[in-house]
């Protein structure tokens, strides 16, 4: 048996800049910050909740993250997409719910439950002494949670964050089982005509990394600038080449 | 550096003159002190704890107190961990609620308004308000570590107080001079050692122009050489006549510092009396027990 790689490069390079990847791979990037940016309103939102003393809104919050994390997004997807539409059969809704719409309203609310447990998270690592310092000051408890718990629970909150909005990304190409054209979904509409399977999952797979350590290098700067108030910040990218620059400068 | 008189007179011509109507909710009272309270124009006692009862679950921890502490008093708090000093400085504030009895602060019910002879909590914002004229101090700081130490200073007064950031600032840099504080007003609280970071918090209740201040082992949590630092703007405080109370293991500081000492075991006050007499000539068998351990 002999083995034949049949790989080329050139396709690859090719199809890098094409403008049907291109399209898609701004699809996959719209979503998923749209829908992330969804999921920490959400988060901040029932984790207030989850943390407050009302009953109510407890069990509430408890239930919206027991129901999103507990199902597939890919069921809450179709839930979203097929399901409502036929359910109320409303043919405005229909029409307004595009799927490019469909994939932000649903991976934003199933990221929601777990930026939620994310959030409160972070927002117990806070001291407890830290809400008594506010109190004794005489801020009230909304003046205390804006001012001083959520500032140093972002801290807690980013990486984890980060995390998600990464898994994010990639999970984005779920949305083309509704037929969503995003990256992976318009890498396979090409090799559906030309035959070029490996090459232009490659290509896919190229645009995925490039996003993932465009995202990751400015999560570090982020982390960085949160770090404001301790003793050691840590280093990232930027902060190295400016050390570097200007010890030059210095010399 | 100026000294405290003349931040305090300064701070009392902003406060009359002030054309900002929002500076009305101070509490009328921070006008009137000279410096800070004088027992001439009101006699009512700073601070009135009636039979005050506080458990946590099936343990009581406060088993009925009853004090009074008169204006510019400083009054001590000791007894072994464990005793209920912490938790009643906690009542005082209302970080804890109560389950019976009654605590007023310059005449007024704190956490709570009485109606047809029953205590119901006030609302958050009125509870707010009320623990905003009585400052604390706590064994381990609880700076703001994301702020630096003129942060944590101007930060209630701006929110709270709603001063405008310039005056804030002019008296947080007044307020860190008066604790020895000047050179390390943009330090953040990681830079600052135990006894600066203890200042930067002295400051910061001072900064809410309080009637009372409570002091939570202010000097527990520090190194031996860092205590000194701390006592002597504790010192300062009492020197100009501010109300305090003060729970502390520091017996020379109270013996210099305080009229009264309070001995606290297991809930209840078991005996009071002028420090020196309490240290030399206690009366109860758990007092002497006490003292011996820690003379």
């Amino acid at each position: 048996m002999t083995l034949a790689l049949e790989f080329d490069f050139e396709v690859v390079t090719r199809f890098l800049f094409n403008s049907q990847i291109w399209h898609g791979a701004r699809v996959t990037l719209q979503v998923a910050v749209l829908a992330q940016i969804i999921g920490v309103a959400l988060g901040g939102g029932f984790a207030l909740l989850r943390i407050s003393r009302n009953p109510f809104a407890k069990v509430f919050s408890g239930f919206y993250v027991w129901f999103f994390r507990g199902t597939p997004a890919l069921l809450q997807l179709f839930i979203l997409y097929f399901g409502i539409p036929q359910l109320f059969n409303d043919q405005t809704l229909t029409n307004e719910l595009t799927k490019y719409r469909a994939a932000i309203i649903a991976f934003g609310i199933n990221e929601g439950a777990y930026m939620t447990e994310i959030v409160r998270a972070g927002i117990l690592s806070v001291e407890a002494g830290q809400m008594d310092a506010a109190k004794s000051l005489g801020m009230t408890q909304m003046q205390a949670m804006r001012r001083v718990i959520l500032p140093q629970a972002l801290r807690v909150v980013v990486p984890p964050t980060g995390n998600e909005f990464i898994a994010m990304l990639k999970n984005t190409s779920i949305a083309s089982a509704i037929g969503l054209v995003e990256l992976l979904q318009a890498s396979r509409l090409i090799y559906a005509v030309n035959f070029k399977i490996m090459e232009l999952l490659v290509v896919a797979a190229i645009w995925y990394l490039a996003f993932v350590t465009i995202f990751s290098v400015l999560q570090a700067e982020l982390e960085r600038a949160l770090a404001i108030g301790e003793r050691e910040r840590p280093e990232t990218l930027f902060s190295r080449v400016i050390a570097i620059m200007g010890g030059r400068r210095g010399i | 550096m100026p000294s405290f008189g003349a931040v305090i007179a300064r701070r009392e011509r902003i406060l009359r003159g002030g054309g900002d109507k929002r500076m009305h909710r101070v509490p009328a009272t921070c006008a009137d002190r000279t410096p800070y309270n004088n027992p001439t124009m009101n006699p009512q006692p700073m601070l009135r704890c009636i039979d005050v009862h506080k458990r946590y679950g099936k343990l009581e921890v406060l088993r009925g107190i009853t004090m009074n502490v008169e204006r510019g008093e400083v009054v001590v708090v000791i007894g072994p961990s464990g005793s209920g000093k912490s938790t009643l400085l906690r009542c005082i504030n209302h970080l804890e609620r109560l389950d019976s009895g009654h605590i007023y602060v310059d005449g007024e019910l704190v956490g709570y308004r009485q109606r047809d002879g029953r205590l119901i909590e006030d609302s958050e914002p009125e509870i707010a308000r009320k623990r905003a004229a009585i400052g604390m101090v706590f064994q381990r700081f609880n700076l703001f570590p994301h702020l630096t130490a003129l942060g944590n200073v101007i930060e209630a007064p701006m929110r709270v107080k709603k001063t405008p950031r310039r005056e804030a600032e002019e008296r947080g840099r007044g307020l860190l001079a008066r604790v020895g504080l000047s050179e390390k007003v943009d330090e953040y609280p990681s830079r600052l050692s135990g006894g600066q970071q203890q200042r930067v918090a002295i400051a910061r209740a001072l900064a809410m122009q309080p009637k009372l201040m409570l002091f939570d082992e202010p000097t527990s949590a520090l190194d031996p050489e860092l205590v000194g630092e701390v006592l002597d703007v504790i010192k300062s405080l009492a020197a100009d006549g501010m109300t305090m109370i003060v729970v502390t293991h520091e017996m020379g500081f109270a013996r210099e510092v305080a009229r009264r000492a309070v001995f606290m075991d297991s809930g209840f006050i078991v005996e009071e009396g002028s420090p020196a007499d309490l240290m030399s000539a206690p009366q109860h068998e758990r007092t002497r027990l006490f003292l011996s351990r820690i003379l």
